[in-house]
């Protein structure tokens, strides 16, 4: 059944070269963790993509309770996590996958490093991956702000603190982030266009990037 | 049965055994993440309704034959807003003392209805959208294809106290 749709689809569109080019490729032996059980470093990259799955599911969903208002966020958030059914796993997701999904990026990071990857021919992948990071880094940031309660608001407020002393424009970074004189309205409505639309398009975007330079460049050699 | 000759089994190749296990585990552990995610999202098909309380809308004795548009307030939960809403009900107490209290949403597309304001159709609701008209205990005479809703109606202390809005129960068709 699903073979003969499949055929009758790629009769007329001819789709297998399209996928067997981007699936079709040898793993190399010293990264296949059923060769040498140490190689288990070269799946952190796979995990952390995973993970960023996960965050952009679990957000879409979160969204369709959620609103970035400050008089709402936080009932929006206490009925969606206590009323709705699943929510505490749904908002689990997204809540414990943020941390882990910085974990994971980490531990890429450290592989890539002592397996000296980042050389040539591979350094603008290294600088990707470093935009990448501060991506994620900006959606950890304003993600957090969202529930809008104490501990959104005092992190938040510090955080904004720090831009702030940025030399000379500080005030600029500041007044731009909170959208206004304070931490407030402005603030969430901002940070959720941020959260939502700004950073994961910017995600993807290098995402991309990130797998076409791996496929063009294959995987690095053993050491 | 034990001593009877093998039959031929089909074998299972290598890789046949290999798709179903990964495809198997695979599509658990993605079945484990999309699950909670979609019973997340019906979950407003799937919440109890609730039961609402009763307000108390106006005397008895205020009320007769003719049909009285009453304002009230019910208390609404949507979501995590809950607020007071203002409601009608065209209510009407009849000789032998039974009191009806009607929805004025039309039941045609939702305009809302007026009693005795269209010539034609006298001591009639009529809806001034695309022209249906009810007969006083909410019978759908045109265009809409059921009768008037209608509120629980409880008395209590000569007061008339309205419930849960619900189908029509005077109209027999
Ligand atoms: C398209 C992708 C995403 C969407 C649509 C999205 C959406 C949301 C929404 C609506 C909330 C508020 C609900 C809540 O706090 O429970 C939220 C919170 C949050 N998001 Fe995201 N998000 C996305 C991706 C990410 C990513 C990739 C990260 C991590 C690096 C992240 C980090 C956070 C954090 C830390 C919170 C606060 C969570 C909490 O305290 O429970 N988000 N997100
Ligand atoms: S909505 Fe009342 S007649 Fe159409």
């Amino acid at each position: 059944m699903l073979k003969s749709i499949y055929n009758w689809i790629d009769e007329r569109l001819d789709i297998t070269p399209l996928w067997r080019d981007v699936a079709d490729h040898e793993v190399p032996e010293h990264v296949n963790p059923a060769h040498h059980f140490s190689a288990f470093v070269y799946c952190f990259g796979g995990l952390t993509f995973f993970v960023t799955v996960i965050q952009i599911l679990s957000g879409m969903f979160l969204t369709m309770y959620y609103v970035p208002d400050i008089m709402n966020a936080h009932a929006s958030v206490n009925y969606l996590q206590n009323e709705v059914a699943f929510g505490n796993i749904v908002r689990g997701m997204h809540h414990f996958g943020a941390s882990l999904v910085i974990v994971m990026m980490f531990l890429h990071t450290l592989r890539v490093f002592f397996t000296g990857s980042y050389k040539a021919p591979r350094e603008m992948n290294w600088v990707i991956g470093m935009l990448i990071f501060m991506v994620m880094l900006g959606l950890g940031f304003t993600g957090y702000l969202l529930p809008w309660d104490d501990k959104a608001y005092f992190a938040t407020k510090v955080g904004i603190q720090i831009a702030a002393s940025v030399p000379l424009i500080g005030d600029q970074i500041k007044e731009l982030l909170q959208g206004g004189d304070i931490v407030g309205a402005q603030t969430i409505s901002r940070f959720f266009a941020i959260h939502v639309f700004f950073l994961p398009g910017a995600l993807l975007g290098l995402l991309g990037a990130h797998f076409f330079m791996i496929r063009k460049q294959g995987i690095s050699g053993p050491l | 049965m034990s001593n009877e000759p093998k039959k031929q089994k089909k074998e299972v190749t290598r890789r046949q055994f290999l798709a179903y296990t990964l495809g198997g585990t695979g599509g658990f552990l993605a079945a484990s993440m999309i699950v909670p995610m979609v019973r997340f999202a019906v979950d407003p098909l799937l919440q109890d309704k609730g039961e609402s309380e009763f307000v108390k809308v106006i005397a008895l004795d205020k009320l007769s034959d003719e049909p009285v548009s009453v304002p009230f307030k019910m208390l609404q939960k949507d979501g995590w807003v809950e607020e007071e809403v203002d409601l009608t009900a065209w209510i009407t107490k009849n000789a032998s003392g039974q009191v009806q209290a009607l929805s004025p949403i039309c039941k045609h597309l939702g305009c809302t209805v007026n009693w005795n304001t269209e010539k034609k159709y006298p001591n009639q609701y009529f809806c001034p959208c695309h022209g249906a008209h009810y007969e006083k205990n909410g019978k759908n005479l045109a265009i809409a294809t059921a009768p008037l809703d209608e509120y629980e109606v409880k008395i209590q202390d000569n007061y008339v106290y309205l419930g849960k809005l619900g189908p029509n129960t005077k109209v027999t068709t």
